[in-house]
């Protein structure tokens, strides 16, 4: 099964047979355990990973840092939800170390962030701080690097 | 004006320039063709090997090395040789560090190979032993094996092959172009023609990582068969660094010790910095050869699944990143299919007639290449073979 999920992650056009050809496995048995995977919220969605710089596309995109003090009895679980429900916000993880939320957001601008910061995310009470880090290149992400490899030249054709 | 035909090697004008040059014209000038010609790992050498490579030029390390190699990288590889295939070669005077799995046949041949010695060759293989035996002035006999048998060279072909002249058998398995490979009970039975006869074994080994289903087995496992065998492998494969040029041979050490002059006059020691980076590869590269030979698994039962979508006939191959589909009933020879191929479909494969006469009536399709490309190469054989 982890498997499948493995290549999927990696090419999530990869289809049921052509993943059961890999595999060596009968394609309906691979096609149930996708359809299986999908119920059971392990596939949660097929995605595309793009590069925006490439496709001309204005955006910004943060880190921000936030110190929170955890509620009695719900942790930093609510807070947490109070924060992922807004549609800007990319990525949520709960981190060790220096701070304890990190979170992604995608704006179409720097100011936008700001506004973000300012008026959404620093009011929530159980906010202690907060820090913005802008992502100025991305270079890889999900295990793909952005920028295009260069071909060596004059390879050998034959062997 | 020189007469230089006069003037040539006679050895060296005999040799036969390898035959399809033409085909890659063709190719370098397409921009959109794919190629399943090549065959080299399609991955980049692991990063953390590249960069112990770059570190020991970064810390100077450039001059020579000791002839046979550094010690470190000698003892690492008996250590491995060991850990993964259960084969034990003394670091001192065991193993040579070649340049590439190449030098390492060359040494081979040129140490135990008098004129008119015979090298038996099983065929189709890697183009090279037959031209290194005529350049030992020895003759190489061609063993045509069967597709009836994956390929696997039999005892009674072996023995029917020997001759008062045999000098060196030549095992290139797992099999550069068929993706066969010799299993223990193949190699017992070849081991029991040898017996008793002063006949050499050359084991290339150089595809023993990528096996499909089962691990390797060396000829020099075989019981009497440690004191006959040399056994050739190297990192290009394996680790995905053919362009680094690293090898290594092992054997008894009294041929090791010949080998050793030939490669201190003609080579004197394998590139430092390849070194290096060998040394990374096989004390911390294990994890890299095995998510490698996974992916090259991916694909392999990918292409033979298409195969068997498109009624051709291609037996299973167990090893190296090769398929051998029979081409036959086509009713083309292997250089027409594969020069249509190109040229109507932009897909660069190679006639089975390339590796040896048996061959002919089979392509050589690699598979070390991604999913994408595997897979539209075989959409475009799909519309090919329907038109022809």
């Amino acid at each position: 099964m982890n498997e499948i999920l493995k290549l999927l992650e990696k090419d999530s056009r990869l289809t049921a047979p052509q993943i059961a050809a890999m595999l060596g496995m009968d394609a309906a048995a691979v096609a149930a355990a996708i359809a299986k995977a999908e119920a059971d919220g392990v596939i949660l969605r097929y995605t595309a990973l793009v590069d925006w710089d490439k496709a001309a596309e204005e955006a910004v995109t943060a880190l921000i840092e936030v110190k929170i003090a955890p509620q009695r009895g719900e942790g930093f679980d609510r807070i947490a939800e109070r924060i992922y429900q807004y549609e800007e916000v990319d990525s949520l993880y709960l981190m060790s170390g220096a701070f304890d939320l990190a979170v992604y957001i995608t704006a179409k601008s720097m100011k936008d962030v700001a506004q973000f910061v300012f008026a959404r995310l620093a009011p929530i009470e159980g906010v202690t701080a907060t820090a913005t880090h802008f992502i100025l290149k991305k270079y890889k992400e999900k295990g793909c690097v952005f920028t295009v490899a260069p071909e060596q030249e004059e390879r050998m054709l034959f062997i | 004006m020189m007469e230089y035909k006069n003037l040539l090697s006679d050895n060296v004008k005999g040799l036969k320039p390898s035959g399809i040059r033409k085909f890659f014209d063709i190719l370098e000038e397409m921009d959109d063709a794919i190629s399943l010609g090549i065959g080299e790992p399609d991955f980049v050498t692991p990063w953390h090997i590249r960069d112990a490579g770059i570190y020991s030029l970064e810390k100077g390390f450039t001059k020579y090395t000791g002839n046979a190699g550094l010690s470190r990288l000698r003892k690492e590889i008996s250590a491995y040789l060991k850990r993964r295939f259960n084969l034990e070669y003394n670091f001192k005077d065991q193993i040579i560090v070649t340049v590439g799995g190449s030098e390492a046949i060359d040494l081979t041949v040129r140490a135990l190979v008098n004129p008119c010695d015979e090298v038996i060759i099983p065929v189709p293989s890697f183009v090279c032993y037959g031209p290194i035996t005529e350049l030992a002035c020895g003759k190489a006999v061609y063993v045509e094996t069967k597709v009836e048998n994956e390929f696997r060279l039999t005892a009674e072909e072996l023995r029917a092959a020997i001759t008062p002249k045999t000098k060196l058998l030549v095992l290139p398995y797992p099999n550069n172009p068929t993706g066969g490979i010799l299993e223990k009970p193949d190699l017992e039975a070849l081991a029991e023609v040898l017996r008793g006869t002063d006949i050499m074994v050359l084991s290339d080994e150089i595809y023993a990582e990528l096996t499909y289903g089962q691990r390797h087995v060396s000829m020099a496992n075989i019981p009497d068969m440690y004191e006959r065998t040399v056994v050739v492998n190297g990192f290009s494969k394996s680790h995905a660094m053919t362009g680094w040029r690293m090898g290594y041979v092992c054997g008894p050490s009294q041929v090791i010790v010949q080998m050793l002059k030939i490669h201190q006059y003609a080579i004197m020691s394998a590139p430092t910095t390849s070194q290096y980076a060998a040394i990374e590869a096989i004390s911390e590269g294990d994890n890299d050869v095995e998510t490698m030979r996974r992916d090259y698994d991916y694909r392999r039962r990918f292409l033979l699944d298409r195969f068997r979508s498109l009624e051709l006939s291609c037996f299973e191959p167990k090893g190296a990143f090769y398929m051998f589909p029979c081409i036959r009933n086509t009713g083309l020879t292997s250089e027409e299919f594969c020069e249509r191929f190109l040229l109507e479909e932009k897909v660069a494969v190679i006639p089975g007639s390339a590796f040896g006469a048996s061959g002919e009536g089979f392509v050589r399709m690699c598979y070390a290449s991604s999913i994408g490309n595997i897979s539209e190469a075989l959409d475009r054989l799909g519309r090919f073979l329907k038109k022809i």
